[in-house]
This record gives C-alpha cells, sequence and structure tokens, in this order.
C-alpha cells in the first residue's frame, strides 16, 4: 500500500514497490532518524539506496542515529523556483554532516544529510536566523509531521550545543 | 587526488579522427520555430561547412532531457541514409562523450561519419532552471523526497554546496570567481552571434541580485533557444572536406566521482570529476595541460569554470581562484577560455557550442568582426578591443572540459589538423 502525506501543498506519495523509503520516512513518523546500516560491512548510508555503495551488499538494517551534527556546507536560495518556496525566502539548503561515522570509509566521506534550516517547530527559519547559520554550526533533526505516518527530516540550531563564536559565512555577507 | 585508472585506449586512435563540420543556429530568446526545425538546420549548416551532401552523412548521435527531437526527424527531413543512430538523456559533458562513442562505431565500422547534434528550445519551451514543468505541486516521491521537498532542484541549487565549499576550504573568493564572467563578457563583444554582448565589471557581477548564495544572477548562464552539430569522420575522409580538420587527441567521456548520484557523501566536495577524468584525457591524447593554447571550460556558472581548469591540473588543487582572476584566460594572454563568451554570454547549449568555437579556432577561422579577404576568409587583426577580434593567434591546441554535475564530466583535446 502507497504510504500517502502532504507537505507545504504538495503531495507525499511514497509507492509500495519502494521499500527502502516507506521505511526511512515512517521511521520519521515514528519520532527518530535511521539510516540504512549494512548488514555485510557495517556501514551506514545516506539517503536510501537498494544497496550498500561501499560493498555492494542488498542486505540492511535500520539503525537509530542521534541526529545532531554539523552544517558542512550550505546553500542560501533566494531566487525560488518552485512557487511554494517563494513565501520562505531566504532559506536554507543545509548539508549536514552527522556526528556519526566521520571520515569512514574514506578520509574525506560522511554521512551528509540534506535538509532545511528550520525553528524547532518544523517551520522555515526567518531571514535573522538563517543569518546566524554557516559551515560549522551545530544543528539538531527536526522531524517534521507530513500526515500518513510520515515526517521529513529538517534541521534546527542546536541549543544545548556549543556554537562557533562565528559559522563560516559566505564572504560578503 | 590520484587514482588508478589505466588509459587503455588504443594510441592508434590518436589523432585518426576529426571534426570536419560545424553548424549552429543563432543564439535566440524565442525562435519562433520547433526544435525539429532548429535541429535540421544546423545539421544542414555543418554538412554544407563541411563540404558534403546528405549521403556523406550515415550516422547520428544526440543528446537532450526529452526536449528535443530525435535523430531519425532530422535524418528523415535531410534525405539522410542512417547506419547507426543513438538518442542520449544528458545535458552538459553530452558532447564530448559522444564524440567519443562516434569514434568508437566508426572505428568499429557501423558506420562512416558521424553527425552529432543538440537542439533546444531552452528559454522559450524548456527553461533548465525549471520554471514549470518538474517543479509545480506534482506528488514528491522517491528521488524528489531528498531534493524538490527541501526547495532543491535547478542546478544552482544542486551545485551550491561545492561552490561554498570551495570557499571555505581554499579561500576562494566572490570577486575571483566574477572574473570569469567579466573575461566571457569580453570575448563576447567580439562575437557578433552572442546574445550578451555587453562587457561588464567585476562590480557588476557582485551587485547583480543574488540568486543562490554564492551565485549572483551574473554568475548563472543565460537562457536560449539554439540548434548545434559537429560532424565527426576519420582523418582520411577528413583531408576531402572544405577545411582545416579539428584532430581528435584524446576525449574523456562521462567520468564520474565515486557515489555519483549523491557525491555529497564521498570525497572533498570541493573536487569535482575532473581530478579522475584527467588521468584518462592527458595520456590518451598525449599532451598536458601546459600544451594547451585555447580552453573551453564550461561555464554554466562562473564556478564550474574555475572547478574544471583545476582539477583538469591548469592550476594547483585551490588556487583556481587565483588562476581565473590571473587573466590568463583573456584573449591576448597565455590561455584564453571560452573565446566565444561561453554559455555565460553566447547562448546556452549545453556544451556543444565550446567545441564549435574551438574547431574554429583550430581552422583559424574564427567569425568575428574583422575584414574578409578576397580569398572569402577574415584577416585577423588580433586587436581584442571591443568589438573587434576574437581568434588566437597561431592556435594548435584546444582542450575542452565539459560539466553534467561536480560529479561528472567529459572533456576533449583537438589539435589543429594537417
Amino acid at each position: 500500500m502507497a504510504l500517502e502525506g502532504e507537505y507545504l501543498g504538495m503531495p507525499v506519495v511514497i509507492d509500495d514497490l519502494d521499500k527502502p523509503n516507506q521505511e526511512f520516512y515512517s521511521h520519521c513518523g515514528q519520532g527518530a532518524l535511521h539510516l540504512q546500516f549494512c548488514a555485510s560491512c557495517s556501514l551506514m548510508r545516506y539517503p536510501t539506496t537498494t544497496a550498500c555503495p561501499w560493498c555492494a551488499s542488498a542486505e540492511y538494517q535500520w539503525q537509530p542515529v542521534s541526529g545532531k551534527g554539523t552544517v558542512y556546507s550550505y546553500a542560501e536560495v533566494h531566487h525560488a523556483i518552485q512557487p511554494v518556496f517563494r513565501q520562505f525566502l531566504p532559506y536554507m539548503i543545509l548539508l549536514v554532516e552527522l556526528d556519526e561515522q566521520p571520515g569512514v570509509p574514506g578520509e574525506h566521506d560522511g554521512l551528509r544529510v540534506t535538509g532545511n534550516l528550520t525553528l524547532a517547530d518544523g517551520t522555515m527559519a526567518p531571514k535573522d536566523v538563517v543569518s546566524a547559520v554557516g559551515i560549522g554550526s551545530r544543528v539538531r533533526v527536526v522531524l517534521k509531521d507530513l500526515g500518513g505516518g510520515l515526517a521529513l527530516p529538517q534541521w534546527t540550531l542546536d541549543e544545548d550545543a556549543e556554537q562557533p563564536e562565528t559559522p563560516w559565512r559566505y564572504a560578503n555577507d | 587526488m590520484s587514482t588508478e585508472i589505466d588509459a587503455t585506449a588504443p594510441k592508434y586512435l590518436r589523432g585518426k579522427y576529426a571534426i570536419v563540420g560545424i553548424g549552429e543556429t543563432s543564439y535566440m530568446r524565442g525562435s519562433g520555430t520547433t526544435t525539429r526545425n532548429l535541429g535540421t538546420t544546423a545539421v544542414r549548416n555543418a554538412i554544407e561547412d563541411a563540404g558534403l551532401t546528405s549521403a556523406d552523412i550515415d550516422g547520428m548521435l544526440s543528446y537532450s532531457g526529452n526536449d528535443s527531437v530525435p535523430s531519425t526527424s532530422i535524418a528523415g527531413d535531410l534525405g539522410i541514409r542512417l547506419n547507426f543512430y543513438m538518442d542520449c538523456q544528458g545535458g552538459g559533458s553530452s558532447t564530448e562523450a559522444l564524440i567519443g562513442i562516434a569514434i568508437g562505431v566508426i572505428e568499429a565500422g557501423l558506420c562512416k561519419t558521424v553527425a552529432i547534434f543538440r537542439s533546444m528550445n531552452g528559454y522559450s519551451q524548456f527553461r533548465i532552471g525549471g520554471t514549470g514543468r518538474s517543479t509545480g505541486r506534482s506528488a514528491l516521491s522517491g528521488d524528489a523526497l531528498f531534493g524538490r521537498a527541501y526547495g532543491q532542484g535547478s542546478a544552482a541549487q544542486n551545485f551550491a554546496h561545492t561552490f561554498m565549499r570551495h570557499m571555505y576550504d581554499y579561500g576562494t573568493t566572490p570577486e575571483q570567481v566574477a572574473h570569469v564572467k567579466v573575461i566571457h563578457s569580453e570575448h563576447a563583444s567580439n562575437n557578433p552571434k552572442a546574445y550578451y554582448k555587453n562587457r561588464v565589471t567585476v562590480d557588476d557581477v557582485l551587485a547583480s541580485r543574488m540568486i543562490c548564495k554564492p551565485l549572483h544572477l551574473l554568475d548563472c548562464c543565460v537562457e536560449t533557444d539554439n540548434g548545434c552539430c559537429v560532424i565527426v569522420t576519420s582523418m582520411d575522409r577528413a583531408r576531402d572536406c572544405r577545411h582545416t580538420p579539428a584532430k581528435i587527441l584524446g576525449v574523456v567521456g562521462r567520468c564520474s566521482k565515486p557515489r555519483v548520484d549523491n557525491h555529497y557523501q564521498a570525497g572533498p566536495i570541493s573536487t569535482v570529476a575532473g581530478v579522475y577524468a584527467r588521468d584518462i584525457l592527458w595520456p590518451n591524447a598525449g599532451v598536458g595541460p601546459e600544451d594547451i593554447q585555447v580552453t573551453g571550460s564550461y561555464d554554466a556558472f562562473t564556478f564550474t569554470t574555475m572547478l574544471q581548469l583545476e582539477d583538469y591540473g591548469f592550476c594547483k588543487k585551490g588556487e583556481g581562484g587565483d588562476y581565473v582572476s590571473s587573466g590568463i584566460m583573456r584573449l591576448g594572454n597565455a590561455r584564453p577560455n571560452n573565446t566565444s563568451g561561453g554559455h555565460l554570454c553566447e547562448g546556452y547549449t549545453h556544451g556543444i557550442a565550446m567545441v564549435i568555437e574551438n574547431v574554429r579556432q583550430l581552422r583559424h577561422d574564427i567569425d568575428d568582426s574583422c575584414p574578409v579577404g578576397a580569398d572569402g576568409r577574415r584577416m585577423h587583426t588580433y586587436d581584442y578591443a571591443e568589438g573587434g577580434c576574437r581568434q588566437v593567434k597561431d592556435v594548435e591546441l584546444s582542450a575542452n572540459l565539459g560539466w553534467a554535475t561536480p560529479a561528472t564530466g567529459s572533456a576533449l583535446v583537438m589539435a589543429r589538423g594537417a
């Protein structure tokens, strides 16, 4: 059975053929970010895949992760392509490196998870919050309810973490 | 980063094939016609340019994102009977890859002479940045859950993590990168075909509105409607064609980084596919970046030109900002880049027009505003002032560096044929 929800007026439809994504977003809906964990080489991976990018094994389990990480890079969108995002300009697309599995298997590899910068309730962050975040900022996952037992991982500043004095921002800000 | 790629292409293919014909339409916004007509026009112009007829063409290749016309339509319209054809999915980096395929199928005896085309109403019908078709309220499922759900779908939005991280890792500045647009605009001012012929300054780039940080409007390429074609055949046949052939020394096609579809997971993300491609390109071509006199480094954005030049070894890793702001890429200096003005200024063709430009350079027959002599050829002045010449003097070797994404690239080295 397809799993269905909705986000910002966009229907979310995860077909029943797409088991990894059904499981990923259902775990989020149940309140914790989980990643696929390879049964053969014991490495986690993101996003969902049908086999392990590191050893090609098809067997996996789901592993809960802390949902804490560091902004590794970001895009700050000032011109929206999708009309629904215009109301949020400027909005941030973050690449968040999770605390788990840094530098594995390669020195420069990591679990880098996409998401927008949001407030703690999962609504898109306003401009003053956007302008305070950069590479090095500590963030935690927010699971934005999509209905239908699904949730979308988003990111908010981690109130409990020690933040860098000045996160790295684009030079001309 | 060193790789363990063994460049195994037989070296007897080096210099055995050539580009003998080039054809274009105008670079327009609002072509007022179909991609079928644009494609037909470009292929016919290329056949004419080569001094061939439809009967000489027996292979066709094309690429698109379902926004073009198949080879069969154009072959039918021009009376071409095909022994081989294939229409591929793809945008940037396809041209060089298809030139490699053309060499392969000719070498394998499947056909003799291949027309490669790209036709697109990239402004008036299907805008790459996506103003409609794929970005509306259609359902989020599959890969879109990890992209479009976050307002991430355009090329600028998809590549910005790489560009930003290069600034973080190496101290690259917006001013340095803006020089790519400045220089390409100077080149375009000497290109009567260019859609944008006005010269701009670094301040103009930095003052243009922000699209997707770190990209200002003028860091992004133009969107246009156009058709382009190149014709590949053997050097033996090339000698019977109208122009000096652009001899193909080496090709690398659609070379990729690890985890190509989710490349931000692997390796330093401020490095692009060129770091792998260069270990195939240069050994196969038998030359190195230091030998190249004109480059066509794909400029979907100012940053893509810089990143590729850096990772193909035209400068040290991390010094791309210095390279593009040094002036070396300017006409009259050591290694001009995109003498047509490229995608930032001339028009957007997914890379094929940059190959056409370098073929013209190697013919010593650039279509600028220099006076035409009694033999019908331009008498180049090598005065690169606005509205003047854009021929690189005595150029013998070119390189094209095609970009699809940070994780996929293709490249082509050509020499002036004998």
